[in-house]
């Protein structure tokens, strides 16, 4: 069982009170683009194991979206932060770097 | 003080052994025996052994060290890959090959599963893979010459909304223009089927059902044992312990792999690893439209025989069938998020045993033994994918889901033809370019969540 804290409202609580919404951090294309950036948007997936970012919903709380890191091996939850955000924050990426040093993630390291 | 207290302890002799007994030493990956040589399993067989004290068995499989190089490499020794290995050898006469496995034989998924065997499925590609492959487990036992207990005891899958009573009719309609035998059939005769069942759930009451008759279960470890027995007696290599660490390419050609035991080259290469495919493909340089959750399975005490077929529960998550040995084999949901823990969160436990004490009501005081999880590998439409990769001589079967045992030995006859030939009407509709295409096959509103 996670426990997750919600940026947004700040709760606390069980993995139940939560969704998950996908792989966080994605560019979109939509028509008009070509057919490799729109089949890697749709379908390519990161998939780590390891560190992976995800968005998340506080279905049973707030209602808002937000981005987690975490850990999909050791189930380690690295933080959380509001889905407006567009790289995640530096103390996020050095809690992962603690525990997984040459970490990457599409762009991020 | 007991009236026994007094008494001398029986005097009791054991007869002499008829010969000296000596264990064989030469087990384990150090057995200098290359290839096993098949001893035919028969009745006459056991007389035999048992007329000298069964000393004359022999390991089912060798455990060779690494040659420099093979014709094909597989990567996986579960069910799919070894099927796979098997029919390259049975089929096409290719048995320079080499199973790898970073864990043991089968310790996977293959071994993980609740063994559900079925093929009403409503896609045809689908319904043609799958009962492919159900129609080949019928006669398995016979073809490797060992039981992999395959019981036709049939599955219904519980229509319990309005919805899945559309869905199923339909499903049912489509079966029958496949040739896939099933049918749909009313709450009545879900009751004569599975007399232990309460139809008037308070959530979700069951509407009806689809009924696969000579859908079933088979022993899971068996039919990886049974593939991994005919592949050594080819003389293939079945290589545990043996983790593959990267992907040597050349010119946009697999050259190799890089492994715990070495450097091992390869014309050609097989991805069968299930949950850790995305893992493998990004050491080749792709990515896969593939994503890694946990499914959890458990299994209850034995008890004596009270449900003879396999009963799916898609709405609510709960699978369930009874086992040979009594205890109650139960199938749950998959994770809502990605992981790669193998074992499953806990809320899930609590959902699935809500879900059956609803529908199976005297399971209430049944206790639990064992629970566990599996990585399964699930694509966006819920079809598995077969395929060539951007890689030349690199091809991968993936994408099996939460329902891959059923299809272990359609999936390798059709990948084994894909490797020997580049192409196979089987896996054909399966490539990966279907998701570049929009070519779907939809399964996941098909069979809702469950496999």
């Amino acid at each position: 069982m996670l426990i997750l804290t919600c940026p947004c409202c700040g709760v606390t609580a069980e993995e139940t009170e939560f969704h998950q919404g996908g792989e966080a951090h994605l560019k979109r294309f939509g028509p008009g683009s070509s057919d490799d950036d729109f089949h890697t948007y749709l379908f390519a997936k990161e998939n780590p194991k390891g560190a992976h970012f995800e968005r998340w919903r506080h279905n049973n709380g707030c209602g808002k979206w937000f981005i987690m890191a975490r850990d999909t091996v050791t189930l380690e939850v690295y933080g959380s932060y509001p889905a407006q955000t567009h790289e995640p924050p530096k103390h996020i990426r050095e809690a992962i770097t603690a525990r997984r040093p040459g970490w990457r993630w599409r762009g991020f390291a | 003080m007991s009236q026994f207290a007094s008494e001398a302890p029986p005097s009791v002799t054991f007869p002499a052994p008829a010969r000296r007994i000596t264990i064989p030493v030469e087990l384990g990956p150090e057995s200098p025996k290359d290839t096993a040589r098949m001893k035919r399993y028969s009745v006459f067989a056991i007389a035999r052994e048992a007329l000298r004290d069964h000393m004359g068995w022999e390991r089912a499989w060798a455990s060779p060290e690494p040659r420099k190089t093979y014709d094909v490499i597989i990567v996986g020794a579960g069910g799919h890959g070894l099927a796979t290995a098997y029919y390259l050898g049975k089929n096409f006469g290719i048995t320079n090959v080499a199973i790898l496995e970073k864990g043991w034989l089968g310790g996977g998924n293959t071994g993980r599963n609740t063994t559900i065997i079925r093929s009403n499925y409503l896609q045809d590609a689908s319904a043609a893979i799958y009962e492919k492959s159900r129609s080949l487990y019928e006669t398995l036992s016979q073809v490797l010459n060992y039981n992999i207990m395959y019981s036709p005891r049939g599955v219904i899958m519980l229509a319990q909304t309005e919805h899945e009573v559309r869905g199923y009719k339909r499903t049912a309609q489509a079966n029958a223009l496949q040739g896939v035998a099933t049918e749909f059939i009313s709450p009545a005769r879900v009751k004569e089927i599975v007399p232990i069942i309460n139809l008037d759930g308070p959530r979700y009451p069951v509407l009806g059902g689809l009924w696969q008759a000579r859908g079933g279960t088979a022993r899971h470890d068996a039919v990886a044992w049974g593939y991994a027995r005919a592949c050594s007696a080819m003389g293939m290599h079945i290589l545990q312990k043996c983790e593959v660490t990267g992907i040597s390419r050349a010119n946009g050609r697999v050259t190799g792999v890089t492994t715990n035991r070495g450097d091992i080259g390869c014309n050609k290469l097989g991805i069968v690893v299930a949950g850790h495919s995305g893992h493998l493909a990004e050491m080749a340089g792709f990515r896969l439209p593939i994503e890694s959750v946990a499914l959890q399975a458990l299994v209850s005490e034995p008890i004596k025989p009270c449900m003879d077929c396999v009963v799916m529960a898609n709405t609510v998550h709960g699978y369930m069938s009874q086992s040979d040995k009594g205890e109650m084999v139960i199938g749950g949901g998959t994770d809502g998020y990605n992981n790669y823990t193998q074992r499953g969160s806990f809320h899930h436990i609590e959902e699935t045993i809500r879900a059956l004490i609803e529908t199976f009501p005297m399971v209430a005081r049944l206790k639990m033994l064992r629970q566990w999880g599996g990585i399964v590998d699930v694509t966006g439409d819920r079809s598995p994918i077969l395929s060539k990769t951007p890689v030349e001589g690199i091809f991968i079967n993936c994408g099996w889901g939460t329902g891959g045992f059923k299809a272990i030995p359609g999936s390798g006859w059709g990948f084994a033809e894909l490797m020997a030939k580049g192409y196979s009407p089987l896996c054909d509709e399966f490539g990966l370019d279907r998701f570049y295409q929009g070519r779907f096959i939809d399964e996941s509103v098909a069979a809702g969540v469950a496999h």
